[in-house]
């Protein structure tokens, strides 16, 4: 588990190109609107520049010269301009953020996409938090990025430009007397950053550490209790606790030198534009307006650089997902699709395994070597005990998993010519574990296919037993659903998802039957809803229930990655083979309970 | 979720507890704030003077130059407070959120088992993470932010009353209308963003279903109404920001405006007094000066208030932990036994999970003798883990009497309790540390040797052997992977190692093989030998060597005795025997 702590790590560049490059095509689609927000920007900072300017014309002409009227009419000059750069900066803002969000708009939608496509497998090695972590926390990052980000940095760029010109501008001599500042400026700048990045690195390196020791020690409290080791344990969380307390504070130092030294730089500017541009007021080479609107310029030169060090943090966290975003787009389904996949509307129901293995991870075989044919409209059980490679049959005809050596037929047709979705929509699947989405009970039965009319709807669920309990709901039909169906019991849930099957009539029914125990009643109305299942269609059951054993054609014993047994209950019983000793162990109980019932409980 | 507990606030007093703990460095920051705001405010002044002189025509070069290196020494003295203010308070907000962490997890790691049955991991890493982070912004940034605001404003406002009250006045009017659009604007950003944080966490979990349920989206060909349907929520999400952008983006350039509006003000009625002779040039760009000193602290009060408020949110996660009384503690009257029989004794005890309603143990009574080895057999989910649960306290027993050496269970202190009892879990749960950490796991000090001797005792010696750094080797994520017999031995000999009076082993060997699980048995025989072992397994083989054998069915004993006895009169027993001998069977074929 800690892995993921380390994987988000990452390298913790603030700036990195080939990232930046890639971010920025996302903006491309609204080039137009990045292009107003520029001029907006351009425009609307070179006014709220204009300021020192106006009041260095209202000292030098009107103020000096005892110009009353001119000083009414520069004022109202400078309102103007004041509302004007109001509305343009309003609308650069607005332009910027709603480019932002486009973007983060369409990213999200894209890993959201990504993630429909990716294999099976990757969400059993992915942890759900991971993965959810991408379409959420990590593009809220970038959206900081781009719409905040991107636009105050360009936007303080622009400003500390802009000033640099308008002093030249006003008084080239004095300018750049003042900015003699620069280079110091520039250094302690190139020096804080790269503490800082630094020292960043190190404090996401330690919180990485604390999260995978907490993350570890939730996991194993009760071993940490059970030993008596609860104060050793805090010690150690301490230890790493105190070694990210010192990087922050080392963080701190940074900082707590950083802004005195562009407060003291400042200073020094200001004591140049005195110094040196007071006596060129002496020598009657400036006016006293120059003086005044340097010393504002001043003021405003140096606000954008504390600025931008204190954005240096955020910059480098979104950068950070941005990679990790990137990643997992990059990520590629193992298989897909071939481009000259077959559509697939009619199908019988044939389902043939030849000579099909398959591993999870290379050389481990599960399946070794299957083949099984099944006729159109035939009932099959399989039977095997844990670990038996029961439900990566299953796996491999939906194409969760492709086998490495083998075919699969439906129909005659191999399953990797038919396109994916053709293949599934023939297939009805019925998990053990029953999936609820939150929401109401007939999306949760409908799961997303229009097609499926509420009459249909209806019918199923009446087919499966299920009406009555949805009409007895508040809402019926549209009684909406906790996570994960709370507020449902089990036999319901199975119901349920009897119901989902049945709604979209498949060919062939996969069903991976529940092993929980429900009570007498509740078991009757699944035996009769299942009954309703299979008419008519080829059914491939994962057996845990004996009454559903002795209903199918044929059962197919699975013993270690292979068919070992065939044939109907009464025959495989003659055997006294593998069957034999898994009905003794799994089934038996189940024909005692019928006896006596105390013993119903057991199963669980 | 959690964030629609947002509106309510954590507990203050706690918030207080932390600075006064640190009142010393809070003093100090207090006195910087003061000092840097006082000197900074200095410039301008002499900028004033400087200027005065200029227009008096009194000024020279050398007279300039000394208002210049004013200038510089007293932002050099300002600068000097200014690093202290970061130094102390923020400084201090480090030490905060450190102590904060290790009061949560010193908290944690008392909580029972109840606790971690229904609280998800993540949720406890956001609160020592994300909440502790909010709570140390508040303390730290917040409070620094906050009293420089109030300092430099007064400073600012007193020395502008100084060099001219009207202009003052004037300049302060509209203020109040800055205010008034601060609390305007700051009322609905919060409350937007709080609907963005409730549509944020209604997406979130619309993707964690999306993921977890995978096999239902693909099977059932969801993706592209799934698709369409997040598409809405992410719409809606993003209209619900682009509303907040509007009114945020409103903000910054209604502020500037303000700002510019009291500057013309400034400029406009400075200008005619400086026109008609009642103020000089100087006071009127000294003045200039001070505003645009003022524009960022005041600015800055919006940003206060959030981090106060968001702080606040996540003190009341933070105290949700803090406050928890867990159910499984030292009551007043516990007192450390002396010379604790290692015998248990059950007396009509019932048991079920806190907050679920099935009883798992059923007016159990049974005893396990001293001295001897006594097992448990019997189905799955009989309560054989139950009990053991029990024996460690890591639920509390209301229903029925559980007795160790004759005394109540909970009146043993917790500590002596788990001294007496040496566990190996069902599932063998190793740190990521090495291998010597992780088997001197329960030891107070440092003991080579005994670790060493365990780990012979548990059959793991000739593996350690083979590991690259041997007993300094890591196990786990970052080191090497133990397969599931290596961690079974590895968690035996953390427990011998502890010299308990009880050993449990809870199905401890199932992933080694019978043989291997003979030859540990044999090899920890002389250990078992001095103490009372209990022994839960499905292996006949283990059951076979204990000398009492408890049968359970449905959370109730059904019967006790020897091997013998039971196979002979115990039916389930006997079924219990022969399912597992099938079991061997099918594992060979």
């Amino acid at each position: 588990m800690s892995e993921f702590f380390i994987e988000d790590e990452l390298t913790g560049k603030a700036y990195d190109s080939r990232l930046m490059r890639r971010l920025v095509a996302y903006l491309r689609p609204y080039r137009g609107h990045v292009f107003l927000a520029a001029v907006l920007l351009l425009v609307g900072s070179a006014l709220q520049l204009v300021g020192p300017v106006i009041v260095k014309y209202a000292i030098d002409n009107y103020i000096a010269k005892h110009d009353l009227p001119g000083l009414t009419g520069i004022c109202a000059i400078y309102l103007g301009i004041l509302i004007v750069s109001f509305f343009l900066t309003w609308a650069q803002i607005y332009t910027m953020e709603w480019v932002g969000q486009m973007t983060v708009y369409r990213l999200r939608m894209e890993v959201f996409n990504h993630i429909q496509t990716l294999d099976i497998s990757f969400f059993e090695k992915n942890p759900v938090g991971r993965v959810l972590t991408r379409v959420t926390g990590d593009i809220n990052a970038l959206n900081e990025l781009l719409s905040s980000g991107v636009v105050t940095i360009i936007g303080d760029v622009v400003v500390l430009f802009g000033i640099v010109g308008f002093m030249l501008a006003i008084d080239l001599k004095l300018a750049l007397v003042t900015l003699t500042v620069i280079p110091f400026l520039a250094l302690s700048a190139f020096l804080f950053r790269a503490r800082v990045r630094d020292v960043y690195r190190e404090i996401r390196r330690q919180i990485a550490r604390l999260n995978a020791f907490i993350q570890e020690h939730v996991s194993g409290v009760s071993i940490v209790q059970f030993f008596g080791q609860e104060k050793r344990t805090l010690a150690k969380f301490a230890s790493i606790n105190r070694d990210l307390m010192r990087e922050h504070q080392r963080s701190v130092i940074y900082y707590a030198v950083f802004f005195p030294v562009i407060r003291i730089l400042s200073a020094l500017s200001l004591a140049l534009i005195i110094w040196y541009g007071g006596g060129e007021v002496i020598a009657g080479a400036m006016t006293f307006g120059t003086l005044v609107a340097f010393t504002q310029y001043i003021e405003r030169f140096f606000r954008p650089i504390m600025d931008l060090s204190e954005k240096y943090n955020i910059l480098q966290s979104a950068m950070a997902s941005a990679e990790r975003v990137f990643k997992l787009l990059d990520t590629k389904p193992v298989f897909m699709d071939t481009p000259h996949a077959l559509g697939w509307s009619d199908c019988k129901g044939a389902v043939k395994f030849d000579s099909v293995s398959f591993a999870y991870n290379a050389n481990d075989w599960v399946l070794k070597n299957v083949s099984f044919e099944i006729k159109p409209g035939e009932k099959v059980a399989i039977v095997g005990a844990t670990g038996a490679g029961k439900t990566t049959i299953t796996g491999l005809l939906l194409r969760f998993y492709d086998h490495q050596r083998g075919s699969i037929y439906l129909d005659d047709i191999d399953i990797k010519r038919i396109r994916t979705s053709d293949l599934r929509r023939h297939i009805g699947l019925v998990l053990q574990d029953v999936f609820l989405f939150s929401g109401e009970l007939d999306k949760n039965i409908r799961l997303g296919d229009s097609s499926i009319t509420d009459d249909k709807l209806h019918a199923a669920a009446h087919d499966v037993n299920l009406d009555r309990f949805i009409s007895s709901l508040p809402g019926g039909y549209k009684f909406k659903t906790g996570e994960r169906g709370v507020s449902l019991s089990v036999g319901q849930k199975q119901l349920l998802s009897f119901a989902r099957a049945l709604a979209r009539d498949p060919r062939i029914l996969i069903l991976d039957e529940a092993t929980s125990s429900v009570d007498t009643e509740t078991e009757m109305l699944i035996q009769e809803a299942l009954d309703r299942l299979m008419e008519n269609r080829t059914s491939i059951i994962i057996a845990h229930r004996l009454s559903t054993i002795k209903k199918v054609d044929r059962i197919l014993v699975m013993h270690k990655g292979q068919i070992r047994e065939s044939g109907t209950h009464a025959e495989l019983l003659q055997m006294k083979g593998i069957y034999w000793k898994l009905y003794q162990l799994q089934y038996r109980l189940q024909d005692a309970a019928v006896k006596s019932p105390q013993e119903s409980e057991v199963a669980k | 979720m959690a964030s629609r507990q947002t509106e309510t606030k954590g507990d203050i007093k706690r918030v207080y507890r932390h600075i006064v703990r640190y009142k010393k460095h809070f003093a100090a920051g207090a006195v910087a704030i003061l000092l840097t705001n006082a000197f900074g405010m200095v410039a301008p002044w002499l900028i004033k003077d400087a200027i005065e002189m200029l227009e008096g025509g009194t000024a020279t070069s050398a007279r300039l130059l000394n208002y210049a290196l004013a200038v510089i020494a007293v932002s050099l003295l300002s600068g000097f407070f200014l690093y202290f203010l970061r130094r102390t308070i923020i400084w201090a907000s480090r030490y905060i959120e450190y102590d904060i962490r290790n009061e949560i997890t010193s908290k944690l790691l008392g909580l029972p088992r109840s606790y971690y049955n229904v609280t998800p991991t993540g949720d406890i890493i956001v609160r020592l993470s994300s909440d502790v982070e909010a709570v140390r912004m508040m303390i730290g940034p917040g409070i620094m932010q906050f009293s420089n605001t109030i300092v430099a404003g007064s400073i600012a406002i007193a020395l502008m009353f100084i060099l001219s009250p009207t202009l003052t006045l004037v300049a302060l009017l509209p203020f109040p209308i800055l205010a008034y659009t601060f609390k305007k604007v700051a009322f609905r950003v919060y409350s937007l963003a709080f609907q963005i944080q409730n549509h944020f966490s209604t997406m979130s979990a619309f993707v964690q279903e999306n993921i977890a349920g995978v096999r239902i989206v693909r099977s059932y060909n969801q993706e592209s109404s799934q698709t369409s349907e997040f598409e809405s929520l992410n719409k809606d999400y993003i209209g619900l920001n682009l509303k907040l952008a509007k009114l945020q983006g409103l903000f910054q350039p209604v502020v500037m405006l303000e700002v510019g509006v009291i500057l013309l003000v400034v400029l406009y009625f400075g200008g005619i007094q400086v026109i008609n002779g009642s103020l000089t040039l100087g006071v009127l760009v000294a003045f200039l000066l001070y505003l645009m000193m003022l524009v960022w602290p005041v600015m800055a009060i919006g940003w206060t208030i959030t981090l106060y408020q968001r702080g606040m949110a996540s003190q009341k996660r933070i105290d949700a932990i803090l406050d928890i009384i867990p159910d499984v503690r030292d009551s007043e009257q516990v007192s450390e036994a002396t010379n604790l029989k290692p015998e248990i004794e059950f007396r009509n005890l019932s048991f079920a999970y806190p907050g679920t309603a099935r009883t798992i143990l059923k007016d159990v009574t049974l005893s396990v003798p001293a001295g001897k080895t006594t097992a448990f057999v019997g189905r799955t989910g009989c309560g054989k883990s139950t009990l053991l649960d029990l024996m460690m306290r890591a639920y509390r027993v209301e229903d029925g009497v559980l007795l160790i050496g004759g005394r109540d269970i909970n009146s043993i202190p917790l500590s002596q309790l788990r001294r007496f009892i040496g566990y190996v879990p069902q599932e063998s749960f190793l740190f990521s540390d090495t291998l010597y950490e992780n088997i001197s796991f329960g030891l107070q000090e440092v003991n080579r040797e005994r670790s060493e001797t365990s780990a012979s005792l548990a059959k793991l010696s000739g593996d350690i052997a083979e590991f690259p750094n041997r007993f300094e080797t890591l196990v786990g994520e970052r080191g090497i992977t133990l397969s599931g017999g290596q961690k079974q031995r590895a968690a035996l000999a953390r427990a011998l190692a502890r010299d308990p009076q009880i050993l449990i082993l809870d199905d401890a060997f199932s992933a080694v093989d019978t043989s291997t699980e003979e030859q540990i048995l044999t090899g920890i025989e002389s250990v078992v030998k001095s103490r009372t072992t209990i022994i839960v397994s499905h292996r006949v083989s283990t059951v076979k060597r204990a000398d009492l054998i408890h049968v359970l069915d449905g959370g109730r004993v059904i019967d006790s005795g020897s091997h013998g006895e039971l196979l002979e009169r115990c039916e389930l027993y006997a079924d219990i025997v022969s399912r597992q001998e099938l079991e061997e069977q099918l594992e060979q074929l």
